[in-house]
């Protein structure tokens, strides 16, 4: 399967993220929760927890990680993926950082391939 | 009532509720019309009933003698002191409170972390119940003759509660651990003890009473409530 190429969308300034916090990005494909880790490193991932659909962006950010304000499911934010004994992975994104603003790889979300 | 009738049509929630600690619940509020629903309901005059809180939840309450004929004390009166005084407190773990009119009991007040139970002669006054993941009926605290002395006693007893209890331990937990007696005997017997922890839990509330919702309406936290971006309007755009 080919790599759809980035398409890459301003979607605000690192600092509209607090540190140890999240905002969604709202699109038809659902919501995109961006994260911003204490050493301000930022993750993009589905908000939505593989267990019963949580909102990961309302969880507790530790370290790269996101803990479920549900169920306590831990997300890893690099990977998508639930740690410990849980199994279940949400799609993660690719971002960047230019000048302050935070861009966001689109092209992974339905949208972007129908556009 | 009306008042929240009006922002249940306004914001077109979709569930309403009695609750077992006598307040109204909206339940399905979307997050983004949480801080307009705060500011309407604050407008009325209602803060936050704290549900979520480790603090005090409700007091609840039977009618009293106003309007029921077994009746000994005014317990609705009762109950709105203690929760216009305790309201805004934070305690290790949740706080109910219930006010009983006679010893029928009708607030279920006997299965609660701290209970009133009316009677002729005054207050009886219990602690340490429990109606959830265990079941437990409360132990007497002790009798007091005036409503004044009753809030001292509750008062003092939340306060023992806040300096011993430890994080997330119910007041029946808290009290099983260090005994029951032993909380008798510093709340009851030492009187001395009892008008300091009052005097401290009284110089804290002057700090405590901060209605978190009208923080939020006032502002804060405001990116909790909106999205930093919408693709679906640019998505619409092309």
């Amino acid at each position: 399967m080919n790599t759809p190429a980035p398409r890459w969308v301003d979607i605000g300034a690192l600092d509209a993220i607090p540190v140890r916090g999240a905002r969604v990005v709202r699109s038809t494909a659902g919501c995109v929760a961006v994260f911003r880790t204490a050493q301000s490193e930022i993750y993009a991932i589905d908000d939505a927890c593989p267990h019963k659909a949580g909102p990961l962006s309302q969880g507790i950010v530790h370290d790269r990680s996101v803990t479920c304000p549900l169920h306590n499911w831990v997300i890893s934010l690099e990977t998508g993926t639930a740690q410990g004994a849980d199994k279940g992975q949400v799609r993660t994104y690719a971002l960047k950082i230019e000048a302050g603003r935070i861009l966001l790889d689109v092209a992974g979300l339905d949208f972007a391939k129908v556009a | 009532m009306r008042a929240i009738a009006d922002v249940v049509e306004k914001f077109n929630i979709p569930a309403v509720k009695c609750t077992g600690g006598q307040r109204i619940d909206m339940l399905g509020v979307k997050k983004q019309d949480l801080p307009a629903v705060w500011a309407d309901l604050n407008k009325a005059g209602m803060v936050s009933g704290a549900a979520y809180a480790k603090g005090l939840r409700t007091v609840k309450t039977c009618v009293g003698t106003d309007w029921c004929r077994f009746g000994t004390q005014d317990s609705t009166g009762l109950g709105v002191k203690l929760e216009k005084f305790l309201w805004g407190s934070w305690t290790p773990a949740k706080l109910k409170l219930a006010v009983s009119g006679c010893p029928r009991n009708c607030a279920e007040a006997t299965c609660k972390d701290i209970g009133v139970i009316c009677v002729e002669s005054g207050y009886d006054i219990h602690f340490a119940g429990a109606a959830g993941l265990d079941i437990k009926g409360t132990e007497v605290l002790g009798h007091v003759t005036t409503e004044d002395d009753a809030i001292e006693v509750i008062a003092a007893l939340t306060q023992l509660y806040r300096e011993q209890g430890r994080y997330l331990e119910r007041v029946y937990k808290w009290a099983k651990r260090v005994g029951f007696g032993t909380v008798r005997k510093q709340i009851m017997d030492d009187v001395e003890r009892r008008k300091g922890l009052y005097a401290r839990f009284v110089q804290s509330q002057r700090f405590a009473q901060i209605d978190p919702w009208a923080e939020r309406v006032g502002g804060k936290d405001a990116h909790e409530f909106a999205p930093i971006a919408d693709l679906t309007v640019k998505e619409a755009a092309e």
